[in-house]
């Protein structure tokens, strides 16, 4: 726990900051109020709106974990969106339509996992194909219109509350912590991080590599059905064009805030959803803040650019280095000083 | 035949066959004046798939050149109608502005040693948002020097108007062709595409090869930002969303292989023509929405790459005895 702790401290401290950071220019931003029970405030706006890019940064550290990436993730939370908003006009009624979504998700992510883990297409390049075509799909399901519904049951899902806690994020937080616990408490998040590290050593040592990284696509996919219905309940329809609209940039983003490698290897879920917590208050902030919103790209180049000096590599040795050649000029300092009294 | 020229006459059949069944559909698209549009349609898309080809031979990829096209557009627009420089030295200054640009990228990968992935994407939120604190309306351009360019086309017979920018585009796909294949810095490129280490053992200069990869694929971005605010009139920070990946899309089907290390400029100038070609069929026939463009490309992304990988397959166990 303590270690689990110690791993996501950067992206606390990073938060906190943003956080004081916004309160100097809107100060009531922690404020929470109960109105007409529900919780309202900066904090729970946050929540909720972080929650598509949250969802997909979840499955994304996994897919991120074995090494690979998955660039569709947006245009399936078109899909699903359009596949649920479809169900729900047909006639379907409400699990039809969340059942169709999700099973929409599970086709996308067998898609992707087919072709990395069976055809060994680079994981980019096999995901390129959805993320081009994929929208053209969703377009096929709404047929080119902006497919809108009236059903309280579904719209619940974008704009209802829980114990007055927005669904979104109730729907978020559940999938970060149940996936999590999947991942520590049983020897999946081992299994998957050791496809990442050497996937020919993990088959050797006998993980069953091709069924784990299809797996992990599939979970991809889940997760951005989960984004897509929320998506299309907010707005209570289904927007072929714009649901999801470069969120596979954000959630990458999420993950590499999170202290994540691209290349593979460990990885730690809590910190990628902090990371897309971290996104989503420097969105909201902006706001708050009362910045036009145009700074807020610029803001994020930033940002991404000082977590990559962060974690570069090369700086990384060359600061250890620093670090050791001054010990050693201390050292030598030290054992000098001594040598007069001797 | 070569078998790395494969995939090159993979994609030549294809656009000669999908044009052989657009033609026997529709005789009228074999006219110069279909031609010609198609052209000038995707010259701004084939100069940047130009940059971008060299940076995918080089193992790379580059996501901001969508947002350097519409930074150029906006900030050619911006600096016309403010100040009363010339046309030709704002394109002067922008090219500059974009290179160095692509250079600052190219030295952040190197010197960071990170994926050109995450470095790029910073640059394409740095990008986009530099062209939103610029303006965030559509700006026009009003400019007498512009309607010359506008103006300037060449009547083939038939019609067709081979416009200057089109020609520009085929120009680019020259001079790419000659960087890529003619010259020390194209085979630094090849040889870094087909892994650093290697390339580094054989005496290229890795890091001045990585600066000049993404400076040139910046430079072509800016050219391409030109050549666009030519073809629209105006800059838009909006505009171009999403290009980088139908580059990307036009270099893979162009028979360019996405780990880097063998391809062909010319194969990318016919995965432009190929997806131009698909977009002129669905307006033609008139019943096709236009959502199955998105769909076909698709397909044909997928066909490539399969087709690259079986290819890849049959060479290595060719290789092995």
């Amino acid at each position: 726990m303590r270690n689990a702790l110690r791993r996501v401290i950067p992206q606390l401290v990073t938060l906190a900051a943003l956080v004081a950071l916004i309160s100097v220019f809107f100060p009531d931003v922690l404020r929470i109020e109960v109105m007409d029970g529900r919780l309202v405030g900066p904090v729970m706006d946050i929540l909720k709106r972080g929650a598509p890019v949250g969802l997909l940064a979840i499955g994304m550290t996994l897919v991120i974990a074995t090494r690979g990436i998955d660039l569709s993730v947006g245009t399936v939370m078109a899909i699903t969106g359009a596949v649920a908003a479809w169900s729900i006009t047909q006639g379907y009624g409400l699990g039809g339509a969340l059942v169709l979504a999700l099973l929409a998700g599970v086709a996308a992510g067998l898609w992707n996992g087919t072709l990395v883990a069976i055809a060994g297409i680079q994981p980019i390049v096999a995901t390129l194909i959805l993320m081009t075509s994929g929208r053209g799909i969703a377009q096929l399901v709404t047929e080119g219109r902006i497919l809108t519904f009236s059903h309280e049951g579904l719209a619940f899902f974008g704009s209802g509350t829980l114990l007055g806690v927005p669904v979104p994020a109730v729907l978020w937080g559940a999938t970060a912590i149940g996936v999590a616990l999947l991942m520590t408490r049983t020897a999946l998040g081992m299994l998957i991080e050791a496809v990442g590290v050497n996937r020919s050593a993990a088959s050797l040592a006998g993980a069953n590599a091709r069924v784990l990284i299809v797996a992990v696509y599939v979970t991809s996919g889940l997760c951005a059905a989960l984004a897509g219905i929320v998506a299309t309940a907010d707005i209570r329809g289904a927007d072929a064009n714009n649901a999801g609209l470069w969120l596979e940039l954000d959630a990458i983003l999420a993950v590499v805030i999170g202290g994540n490698s691209l290349l593979g290897g460990r990885f730690s879920i809590a910190a990628s959803v902090l990371g897309a917590l971290i996104i989503q208050t420097v969105d909201t902030g902006i706001l708050l803040a009362g910045f036009p919103s145009d700074y807020n790209l610029v803001i994020k180049a930033g940002l991404v650019l000082l977590i990559l000096v962060v974690q570069s590599p090369n700086l990384a040795h060359r600061w250890y280095a620093l670090r050791r050649t001054a010990r050693e000029q201390r050292k030598a300092a030290m054992t000098s000083a001594k040598e007069p009294g001797e | 035949m070569n078998p790395r020229l494969y995939p090159l006459a993979a994609t030549i059949a294809i656009f000669v066959l999908a044009w052989v069944i657009c033609v026997m559909q529709f005789p009228l698209m074999l006219s110069t004046r279909v031609i010609g549009n198609l052209l000038t349609d995707n010259a701004y898309l084939g100069i940047v798939a130009v940059g971008m080809t060299i940076v995918i031979l080089s193992g790379g990829i580059d996501l901001s050149v969508g947002s350097v096209i519409a930074f150029s557009g906006v900030f050619i627009a911006v600096m016309l109608r403010d100040t009363g420089l010339h046309p030709l030295s704002v394109f002067a200054l922008l090219l500059v502005v974009t290179t160095g640009f692509g250079a600052g990228m190219g030295g952040l990968i190197h010197a960071l040693a990170m994926p050109p992935f995450i470095v790029t994407l910073a640059g394409m939120f740095l990008a986009r948002g530099a062209a939103y604190m610029l303006t965030i309306d559509s700006v026009p351009i009003d400019h007498a020097f512009y309607d010359l360019l506008d103006d300037a086309y060449y009547l083939m017979p038939g019609k067709g108007r081979l416009t200057l920018i089109g020609v520009v585009m085929l120009l680019t796909v020259a001079i790419g062709m000659i960087v890529a294949h003619r010259t020390r810095f194209g085979a630094s490129v090849l040889a870094l595409g087909g892994g650093e280490a290697a390339a580094r053992l054989m005496g290229v200069k890795v890091g001045h090869t990585t600066v000049a990869i993404y400076a040139f694929s910046g430079l072509m971005a800016g050219l391409s930002g030109i050549v666009f605010s030519i073809y629209t009139s105006s800059g838009y920070p909006l505009a171009t969303v999403g290009t980088e990946l139908t580059a990307i899309a036009a270099v893979v089907i162009g028979g360019t292989l996405l780990t880097g290390g063998a391809g062909f400029v010319f194969g990318t100038l016919i995965g432009v023509l190929t997806m131009g070609l698909v977009q002129t069929y669905i307006v033609f026939d008139g019943t096709l929405s236009s959502w199955w463009t998105k769909i076909i490309i698709g397909l044909l992304l997928l066909s490539f790459i399969l087709l690259q990988k079986g290819l890849l397959r049959l060479t290595t166990a060719r290789l092995q005895p």
